[in-house]
């Protein structure tokens, strides 16, 4: 059950080692920088110091409530990313894959909309535009 | 009292600086924002259009008339683009 935000890579099958022993569902959902077409190079990924750790644990701890989870871990990258590289990992880990699947969701949208990240794109000639928020993933917030 | 207000993103460009201490009066929120917007232009023009403007209060998500009284630290940012 653990938060991590840092700047360098992690290795998802190494942080999957020893991950969850004893379920009987493990979900893992890792996202990744795209390169929309050939436009980007790479994202910037700004973050709150302090506050995204705690959104993070807070987020990780509720979805273990909720769902019923024997483990959890979130990690979430910043800093500049290159086109391909990991930005983010949950995994979840329940009694039955339903509880994991829903967990999983769940912690993705919340971070998604309420963890405090903001990513810019960065193209073949320098810094681009700020993301910006989609309404569908705030209104993916309104299932659970 | 004294607040640290925290700017990221385009609010922190806009501005120009990532932070800054504030001596304020504020009750709210929304009344800080008023005292900022009367600054400078910089300040006025990121604080223009509130609904692209997300706050906290000592790094939990508040809204514009959460009361500031005891809070230290306040940060504006647009919204979140986590994932």
């Amino acid at each position: 059950m653990s938060a991590r935000v840092q700047s360098e890579s992690f290795d998802l099958g190494a942080e999957l080692s020893g991950f969850g022993a004893g379920a009987g569902a493990i979900v893992t959902f890792s996202g990744l920088v795209r390169d929309e077409g050939g436009r980007l190079v790479a994202l910037e990924i700004e973050h709150y110091p302090g506050m995204t750790e705690k959104a993070l644990a807070a987020y990780g701890a509720e979805a273990a409530q909720r769902f019923g989870l024997s483990d959890w871990r979130v990690i979430h990258r910043h800093g500049r990313l290159a086109v391909g590289e990991p930005i983010m990992m949950v995994a979840t880990a329940a009694r039955h894959r339903q509880a994991a699947f829903a967990a999983a969701e769940y912690l993705m949208d919340w971070l998604k909309s309420r963890a405090p990240f903001w990513k810019r794109e960065i193209g073949p000639g320098g810094a681009g535009a700020w993301v910006e928020a989609r309404s569908e993933d705030e209104d993916a917030l309104s299932r659970w | 009292m004294a607040v640290d207000v925290l700017y990221f993103a385009w609010l922190r460009e806009r501005i120009g600086q990532p932070r800054e201490r504030i001596e304020t009066r504020a009750a709210t929120v929304r009344d800080l924002v008023a005292e900022l917007v009367a600054l400078d232009e910089w300040h006025a023009a990121a604080l223009s259009d509130l609904a692209a403007v997300r706050v906290a209060l000592d790094q939990e998500l508040a809204d514009l008339d959460a009361p500031l009284a005891g809070v230290r630290e306040v940060a504006f940012f647009p919204p979140m683009t986590g994932g």
